[in-house]
């Protein structure tokens, strides 16, 4: 570091790069440490160890050239101190070979094995031998730096439930001894659906909420978007970029989905000059290149439906028959009565009401879906368009019987009021 | 690290050529896994009509018929393995024969002192 360097450090504008290098920094070096120190919880107390010893040198000493290799080393530091400390408690043969074995790891500090960390504390955070539940809550707490009241906030839980999900989390980590590794070639596709199912449940918490607390649940869309772009970046396979368009486009609707007074708006009747170019955009070139690969997944396909939709100025101009096909696509990939239902709505659109309607009631004749609100509102739409008003009366009421969701009880309602059969 | 992975699977779920057939597959892998360094030991277990359970009470010894817990899967068999970390154990759970009929449950064993054989 040059003298003139040092010179231009004050201590005001030092405190703020600390604040500001915690939030840039503070997961990579975290990630870092726990590669070196082979347990979280002493490497979440070394970091906050080395950012407090930051917070008072660097004011003193200037900022270091290297702040990232200065803090995992600062830290790693600290925790090899914290050992010897303790070593009167324990036998000095182990503390001599926790010693050697943190110092001996000079490997390290390069881009490349940092970028690897953070990957590696996503697969481990998303190992399918945790609890659904618990993948996210450490994913957000560890990989995107959320405190556990923010989590918790957002997923409407109490925060000691949620830290006890974590302490319960960390526990098998450490015990049932989760490697913190990426997975092997042949494992990858596998535990990469664990990661991409954990930021699109992120997601999906951010997005289909209503009501009081949108604020917080927004951040968590603005969070697994962040997450996928980190995760395309480290590892561009197709279906992790077929997540992120899938996320953006759905994201690029945001202000045109819902009234002032948070009444849901369909996608057919929203107001698309509302939508998000810049994201549309960027999903749409994303989609694009994750369609180049031999067969793409489920998260492409829907990502694919999502742009077709985004191409189109109006319900009436969009290219229902190519949204059908993709539709045919996805319940090859992954059958499910909820993706056929969304593929009779296409078809009503493509062929008109009576085609879809066939589809919808060819579904709950089988006895599937006969509990899903959608499955009667859908019917029920379809039933209208056709002028059968009395059969929609009855499946809105159906609907509304089925759903605990203030917007969609509004809607439905207010279908209803218009046929008037209040 | 050790790991004790658990066979649990309904009882009448083999007819007797698959039993065997599992047997010589399932022999297979502890030679596999023999040559690697990570095979402790490994057995099947006669079916639950042949359990008994042992309870002391007290000082006092109780004696019943049949499995601690009546589920529709049982304790079948188990292999003892070495391995590096649960990613490696999950990894040889998957090659058990049974992991495609029934349920292979990994439990990282306590390692305690002063036992026999070490």
């Amino acid at each position: 570091m040059s003298e003139s360097q040092a010179d231009r450090t004050t201590s005001a504008c030092t405190r703020e790069t600390v604040e500001s290098l915690y939030r840039t920094e503070s997961r990579r070096v975290l990630a870092t440490l726990i590669r070196l120190l082979g347990d979280l919880d002493h490497a979440e107390e070394a970091l906050h160890e080395a950012f407090r010893a930051a917070l008072e040198q660097w004011p003193r000493d200037g900022l270091p050239a290297n702040p990232r290799a200065w803090l995992v080393s600062t830290g790693r530091f600290k925790a090899i101190d914290g050992i010897r400390r303790n070593a009167r408690f324990d036998a000095l043969d182990d503390v001599a070979e926790q010693v050697d074995a943190l110092a001996d790891e000079r490997s390290a500090l390069d881009d490349e094995s940092v970028e690897d960390d953070r990957l590696r504390l996503i697969f481990t955070c998303c190992h399918p031998a945790l609890a659904a539940e618990a993948q996210v809550a450490m994913t957000l707490r560890e990989v995107c730096g959320l405190t556990t009241e923010e989590i918790a906030r957002a997923f409407l839980t109490s925060a000691p439930t949620l830290a006890q999900r974590i302490v319960r989390a960390k526990n098998k980590i450490r015990t049932a001894r989760i490697p913190y590794a990426v997975p092997e070639r042949p494992e990858l596709p596998q535990r990469l659906d664990s990661v991409l199912r954990v930021i699109y449940l992120v997601f999906n918490e951010g997005y289909s909420a209503s009501g009081g607390t949108s604020l917080t649940r927004h951040d968590l869309s603005a969070e697994a978007i962040r997450l996928a772009r980190l995760l395309a970046q480290l590892l561009p396979e197709a279906e992790v970029l077929g997540l992120l368009a899938l996320m953006l486009l759905h994201e690029s609707r945001r202000a045109a989905r819902a009234t002032p007074q948070g009444d849901v708006i369909l996608l057919t009747e929203q107001d698309r000059s509302l939508w998000d170019r810049a994201q549309i955009g960027e999903g749409i070139a994303l989609v694009e290149r994750a369609l180049q690969a031999q067969s793409p997944g489920p998260y492409t396909v829907q990502a694919a439906i999502a742009a077709v939709h985004a191409r189109a100025t109006s319900a009436d101009a969009t290219d229902w028959g190519r949204i059908v096909a993709l539709y045919d696509l996805l319940l090859r990939l992954e059958p499910s009565p909820v993706v056929e239902l969304n593929r009779a709505v296409a078809v009503a659109m493509h062929s008109g009401p009576e085609a879809g309607l066939a589809l919808v009631e060819a579904i709950l004749a089988r006895g599937e879906l006969t509990g899903y609100h959608l499955a009667h509102a859908t019917r029920a739409d379809l039933y209208r368009r056709l002028g059968r008003r009395e059969e929609a009366t009855t499946a809105y009421r159906q609907a509304l019987a089925l759903t605990q969701q203030e917007p969609e009880r509004r809607f439905l309602q207010r279908r209803l009021d218009e046929l008037g059969g209040g | 690290m050790k790991y004790m992975l658990l066979i649990y699977l309904e009882e009448d779920a083999l007819d007797e050529s698959e039993r065997q057939a599992c047997y010589v597959e399932s022999t297979q892998l502890a030679h596999d896994l023999h040559d690697q360094g990570k095979y402790l030991s490994a057995n099947p277990l006669h079916p639950t009509v042949s359990a008994t359970s042992v309870r002391v009470r007290e000082g006092k010894r109780l004696v019943t018929d049949g499995p601690f817990a009546e589920t529709r899967e049982q304790l079948g068999g188990y292999f003892l393995v070495d391995a590096a970390d649960l990613d490696e154990a999950i990894a040889i759970a998957a090659r058990i024969p049974m992991a495609r009929r029934g349920t292979v449950e990994v439990r990282p064993v306590i390692d305690i002192s002063g036992l026999p054989g070490r």
